[in-house]
């Protein structure tokens, strides 16, 4: 047994046995209640939550790829400042998205009737508005990886704009498409607020919805395991057939730093580029700065809050500290290994909180734990955990491709000078993921911020975040403290980002 | 490292104090324990009264409450559990954990004459359509009017599958017309705007301008005259009548502390808790009060006519009448 092999078997371990832990005892309490049946009602709502997922997911990649793009070839002033808030509506609790969307293009909005919000239509608008900034986030990444000396080598062959991006780019983004593409339509198979309150009715039904209606109001964990069965067979399914499509990037050496770019310099094109950024930034922005302007002046600054804040970042830290050191585990395991049963199995763990909904990890956690602890003790314990799952897929999406990437270009220098362990870590890995090791880290951060689902089902009023706070004032009518403390979520968030960009960064200019 | 050390600062944080004294551990809501509920204050004045301690644990809502008793089963914690409601306590008597609370059932100042030999009343109040005055003038004074008003004007209704009001408002159309409901449903459709997953998303909705009216209480009238002096938000009085929602407290027939619970229930009944209820609740109190309501609570309206199932008919049935409501408005 290398080192290697004990943390990959205790990382894969302790994921799907948590995932297990959750999952099983509901099965089994199906089993020994006997299954409800598969009625047409579960047909159609599994039917309705495909199509959303699916438009969901093709809108929003759709236009990420043109958008990144864009970004990659333009700079200007005010460039990493949207980059930065194209990161904050992965934060915002649903509800504040939603107040924000609808204080646009609602019934009392500023472009009130531009189209209509409440149905298919909206959802589709709401998710994109979550999902599309995620997408041009992860693919920038991947188009910033491409090697200067390929886009000089086009520039010397005189590519046109297309060519360069059928030659040099598409190879690169095509492989992350698949993986960002499974990685939405799964948040978008999940997603549960947005649905309800945008859908318009019980003719917009998701699995989700199906599953949350069993596990609380009919408090039927049969048709709730039966419900997540049915998730995890068409997720699963899913995934599998995304992972045929799955290539991997292809690496080259890089031995220029500068990069510069010989393609688009046509008026037409940065007319284009400019126009799919002012797309972008016209999806994105007004909703927030609704939720912005809606919270000045309303932030309620009392102990709540302190209290509030000081557990939503002591949360998000350390459940991205954990998914971040499963996440590289699990990469690296899944960078030496380009095929098997451990690949799929990692590949599985990585989405095993988005495929099992939190709400039935975290009830069948509650059923395997309470015999044998008091589960309130370690309330903040399961969040942690539960947050570091769900952040999984979002550590992944950076870090694999860049520990694969490293890997390919020093494994063989690294094992002739036989360097290894820490030391290898610190000269050789550390410094070439680091921003890739940011970006995921904030990511998991963000997740754990915006996270609803874990704490509302461990929360109680000793254990309070930023989002949970949102709601226990919006329940009490206090929807001004509300939009404050909203305001001050995407703040800490956008300063999050700020601070882990810094960082990445401190030693580009050596 | 990382997970020793969090689970060592949760101990710190949540271990619980060590007493001598006796501790009487309440499951209830959230928001009745949050910072703005009635909870410290009922707390401080119980403790006055008794050489002992109250442990509130603040759960979610009422349904997430008695979830999380379902799955403690026998071992549960919990002395009391408070703030049930009317459409859940027969599905709380069926655990088989709850004992009879043994308090003069005439203590309760209930619309209703109170009949529960397991769950005593602490508060209620009639579920109502609120609406936006500066947004409707002509607002609608029954169900009827409701349905079949104008559907520019619409209405924020909550979920029946995921919220308690929802499930209040599935339950008033289906006490006024029966075995009609769905059909009403089906011409009420194009006036809803939307069913949230719970109360606050539709009442932020509803404050943000998306609709003149939401479903709530009558008391949510009174709120936004104490506390925000305006009487823009107001109820709309309803010629059918309205559903009431009664919020309820029983013991554990279990609990090591039954004495000490059944105390409590007593003191439930009294000023000392009842006067903290209507400011720190919004809902009306259901025992007997020392000091005057707020002078905006005899503004509210007063149902003409209370309806209300019994427990036992909401259990038996809710399920086939929440299929109906979906088969309704699916199509």
């Amino acid at each position: 047994m290398t080192f290697r092999t004990i943390t990959i078997t205790a990382a894969l371990g302790f994921i799907l046995g948590a995932v297990a832990l959750g999952f099983l005892p509901l099965l089994w309490l199906g089993m020994a209640q006997g299954f409800s049946r598969l009625d047409a009602y579960l047909l159609r709502v599994a039917l309705f939550t495909l199509e959303q997922a699916f438009l969901s997911t093709f809108i929003s990649v759709l236009l990420a790829v043109p958008i990144a793009r864009a970004f990659a070839r333009r700079d200007f002033a005010g460039r990493q400042f949207l980059l930065k808030i194209f990161s904050v509506p992965l934060a915002l609790p649903a509800i504040v998205a939603i107040l924000g969307i609808v204080g646009i293009f609602g019934n009392s909005g500023v472009f009130g009737g531009v189209f209509p919000i409440y149905g298919l239509g909206g959802i589709v608008f709401a998710h994109v508005f979550f999902n599309m900034p995620l997408a041009v986030r992860l693919l920038l990444t991947r188009l910033e990886a491409i090697p200067a000396e390929n886009f000089r080598l086009g520039g010397q062959l005189g590519f046109s704009s297309g060519q360069v991006f059928r030659f040099i780019e598409w190879p690169q983004l095509s492989s992350a498409i698949t993986g960002i593409a499974g990685l939405i339509f799964l948040l978008c198979t999940a997603s549960f607020a947005v649905v309800l309150i945008i859908g318009g009715g019980p003719q917009a039904t998701t699995l989700e919805v199906a599953i949350y209606q069993s596990l609380r109001l009919d408090f039927d964990p049969a048709r709730a395991s039966l419900l997540a069965l049915a998730q995890l067979v068409t997720c699963g399914i899913l995934v599998f057939i995304a992972g045929q499509f799955a290539t991997e990037a292809q690496v080259f050496p890089t031995t220029l730093s500068r990069k510069a770019r010989y393609d688009g310099k046509e008026w037409i094109s940065t007319l284009a580029d400019f126009l799919l950024i002012a797309l972008g930034v016209l999806i994105v922005v007004p909703p927030l700065l609704q939720v912005v302007l809606s919270g000045i002046g309303q932030i309620n600054f009392d102990t709540a809050l302190l209290n509030a804040t000081l557990t939503s970042v002591f949360i998000g830290i350390v459940s991205a500290c954990i998914s971040l050191m499963l996440g590289w585990v699990l990469a690296d395991a899944a960078a030496r290994r380009k095929k098997g049963m451990l690949r799929s199995a990692i590949l599985l763990a990585c989405l095993g909180s988005l495929i099992m909904p939190p709400a039935v990890i975290a009830t069948g956690w509650f059923v395997s734990l309470s015999p044998v602890v008091d589960v309130s003790h370690f309330a903040i314990l399961l969040v942690i955990t539960l947050n570091a799952l769900m952040a999984l897929p979002f550590v992944w999406s950076p870090l694999y491709p860049a520990i694969n990437e490293s890997l390919q270009r020093h494994n063989r220098l690294c094992s002739s000078l036989g360097l290894s362990g820490l030391a290898r870590l610190k000269l050789i890995e550390f410094p070439v993921l680091r921003k890739p090791m940011a970006l995921a880290f904030v990511m998991a951060i963000i997740v754990s911020l915006g996270d609803l689902s874990a704490i509302a089902l461990f929360g109680s009023d000793k254990l309070t975040t930023l989002p949970s706070l949102i709601f226990k004032q919006m329940g009490h009518y206090r929807m001004n403290d509300a939009a404050g403390t909203a305001l001050v979520l995407a703040a800490f968030c956008f300063a999050l980002i700020t601070l882990a960009q810094k960082w990445s960064q401190s030693d580009d200019k050596a | 490292m990382t997970r020793l050390s969090a689970s060592l600062i949760a101990l710190l944080v949540f271990a619980p104090l060590a007493a001598a004294k006796e501790t009487l551990t309440i499951y209830t809501y959230e928001s009745f324990v949050s910072e703005w509920g009635p909870g410290t204050k009922i707390k401080e004045s119980f403790e006055k009264t008794c050489d002992c301690t109250i442990e509130w644990v603040g759960l979610g809502d009422g349904v997430a409450t008695l979830n999380r008793l379902k799955l403690e089963g026998a071992n549960t914690k919990a002395d009391i559990v408070l703030g049930l409601d009317t459409s859940l306590t027969a599905e709380a008597i069926e655990t088989g954990l709850f004992g009879k609370h043994g308090i003069n059932k005439a203590l309760a100042k209930t619309p209703e004459a109170w009949t529960d030999d397991y769950f005593m009343p602490y508060d209620y109040a009639p579920f109502a359509v609120i609406y936006d005055t500066e947004k409707m003038k002509v607002p609608p004074n029954s169900l009827d009017e409701l349905i079949n008003g104008d559907p520019t004007q619409k209405i924020v209704l909550q979920d029946p599958r995921s919220s308690t009001p929802g499930l209040g408002f599935l339950l008033w159309m289906k006490s006024v017309y029966g075995d009609k409901a769905a059909e009403q449903w089906k011409k009420l459709q194009p006036r809803i705007l939307t069913f949230t997953p719970g109360w606050s998303e539709a009442y932020g909705l509803f404050t943000k301008g998306e609709a003149p009216m939401v479903l709530s209480y009558t008391t949510s009238q009174a709120y936004h005259m104490v506390a925000e002096n305006t009487l823009r938000y107001q109820a709309g009085a309803f010629s059918e009548g309205h559903y009431l929602q009664v919020e309820v407290a029983g013991l554990i027939e279990a609990s090591p502390e039954k004495a000490l619970a059944q105390k409590f229930l007593g003191f439930m009944m009294t000023p000392a808790f009842q006067d903290i209820i209507p400011t720190n609740n919004w809902m009306l109190p259901a025992g007997e009060t020392k000091e005057p309501l707020p002078e905006a609570f005899s503004k509210l309206v007063v149902p003409a006519k209370t309806l209300l199932f019994t427990p036992d008919k909401v259990n038996k049935n809710r399920r086939a009448w929440i299929d109906e409501w979906l088969a309704a408005l699916s199509k």
